[in-house]
């Protein structure tokens, strides 16, 4: 049997949540947060959730998507089809709509996406890839990293994420699927390539659907790093990633398949991001 | 159990009806309203068999927790008709043969409405992109994508591009 507790605030949210003692999804019998309800309702209907109690929160404040010192605050609560729609937030259309279809990109949530297992979490990836910070009901902020290095601990709700406004054309995305218009994810590619005078400074590759959690391909931004996207480099960085994905078998592809074919698609879209 | 009172108008009738805690916004309309025209298909939102309009916004049913829709307007492919009178894209889905089960059909139309609403003159990838999250076993889609674009001209009053 499952109760559902509906807050006003998200501080009050987050407090019944720590009261007890769990974080946001909590082992047998336990609490969960629920955002837009596109896992939480799934595990609700095939009965096979670790929760016995759902959290939500109306707090209005989580649906907000305002400037934010030199980047943009995106609260849990915004959907993908807000994040796609909003000019603060154009630079993540791509990788927003990427998403699921209208339907899911109506009700899916920025939180939701930070908490989604492989195959999902697009945005998240895009999210890792800009150096978006997470922010908690606490008020402290955690590098994405950090965050999805521990990322099913104990600890308060999350706020939303800040996140640092890339220049145009910085960011590229690439969702690899093998169902045309719509699939879900064999992988997901953001790639943020920041030229200083001719070279690159600051790359960040990040991949979604090869891990636990979306995950920073550190030996190929270090490949790329102070050069640019010659096609010897390009190769370089292309043949380090085994050391820095761990991808799962799941139904869409195999952990081999998905290693075999991530160098591939990597350097399509380095390519492509150096022909403009 | 606990039960939760929800109200809402469902296609414009204000419905009164008590939910248990995580029952879904589908089992309640089929099961709790008698309302069959959204359909089961995945119950995780991958299918679209349950498409149906929460305050204007396409949203799938089998993952939306009913007591969220309180006070909201929900609209479900058996609201379309007026009386006899087909919605004009039950007219195009019919002579266009765009349902050959069937099952996909509501969800096919209320995504297809979600669209018109928007964007009374889609291109057809729009179409193509509005109904992505919607699986169709027998059409093969492109009656299905035929359909909403002579709706799409009908609704506007001229003739198809």
């Amino acid at each position: 049997m499952i109760t559902v507790e509906t807050f006003d605030t998200l501080a009050a949210a987050s407090s019944a949540m720590a009261g007890a003692g769990s974080g946001n999804r909590a082992g047998a019998g336990g609490s969960c947060y629920m955002g837009g309800g596109t896992l939480v309702m799934r595990a609700v209907n095939y009965g096979d959730g670790d929760f016995s109690r759902i959290l939500r929160s109306r707090d209005p404040a989580l649906l907000r998507i305002e400037p934010d010192g030199g980047g943009v605050f995106i609260g849990a609560g915004a959907t993908m089809a807000a994040i796609a729609g909003h000019r603060e937030t154009a630079f993540l259309a791509e990788a927003a709509t990427a998403v699921g279809g209208p339907a899911i990109r109506n009700m899916a949530t920025l939180g939701g996406n930070l908490f989604a297992p492989p195959p999902y979490g697009d945005l998240s990836t895009a999210l890792l890839a800009l150096d978006a910070r997470v922010r908690t009901a606490d008020g402290q902020e955690t590098p994405m990293e950090s965050f999805f290095a521990r990322r099913r601990m104990t600890g308060p709700l999350v706020a939303g994420v800040t996140v640092p406004r890339p220049e145009p054309g910085v960011l590229r995305f690439r969702k690899v699927t093998r169902v045309r218009p719509k699939g879900v994810s064999v992988m997901a590619i953001a790639v943020r390539l920041p030229f200083r005078s001719g070279r690159l400074a600051g790359v960040r590759i990040a991949f979604g659907a090869m891990g636990p959690t979306p995950v920073r391909a550190k030996s190929a931004e270090s490949a790329l790093e102070g050069g640019g996207l010659e096609d010897a480099r390009i190769a370089r960085a292309a043949e380090t990633l085994a050391h820095d994905l761990a991808p799962a078998d799941d139904a869409l592809a195999s952990a081999w398949y998905r290693q075999a074919v991530a160098p591939v698609h990597l350097a399509r879209l380095l390519r492509s991001a150096r022909e403009g | 159990m606990t039960k939760t009172a929800v109200t809402f108008r469902l296609n414009g009738a204000e419905t009164a009806i008590f939910v248990d805690g995580g029952q879904n916004l589908l089992d309640v309309l089929r099961r709790g309203v008698g309302d069959l025209s959204p359909k089961y298909g995945c119950g995780q939102g991958g299918c679209g068999g349950c498409s149906v309009l929460v305050d204007g916004t396409l949203r799938l049913a089998c993952i939306t927790l009913a007591e969220s829709v309180d006070g909201a307007s929900v609209e479900t492919a058996a609201g379309l008709a007026d009386g006899p009178r087909l919605h004009p894209l039950q007219k195009a889905f019919m002579e266009g043969f765009a349902a050959q089960c069937g099952y996909c059909t509501p969800g096919m139309l209320m995504a297809a409405r979600a669209l018109l609403d928007a964007n009374p003159d889609p291109a057809r990838e729009e179409v193509v992109e509005a109904i992505s999250g919607n699986l169709c076993r027998c059409t093969g889609y492109e009656p299905i994508i035929d359909a909403i674009l002579a709706a799409a001209a009908d609704l506007r009053g001229g003739a198809a591009r």
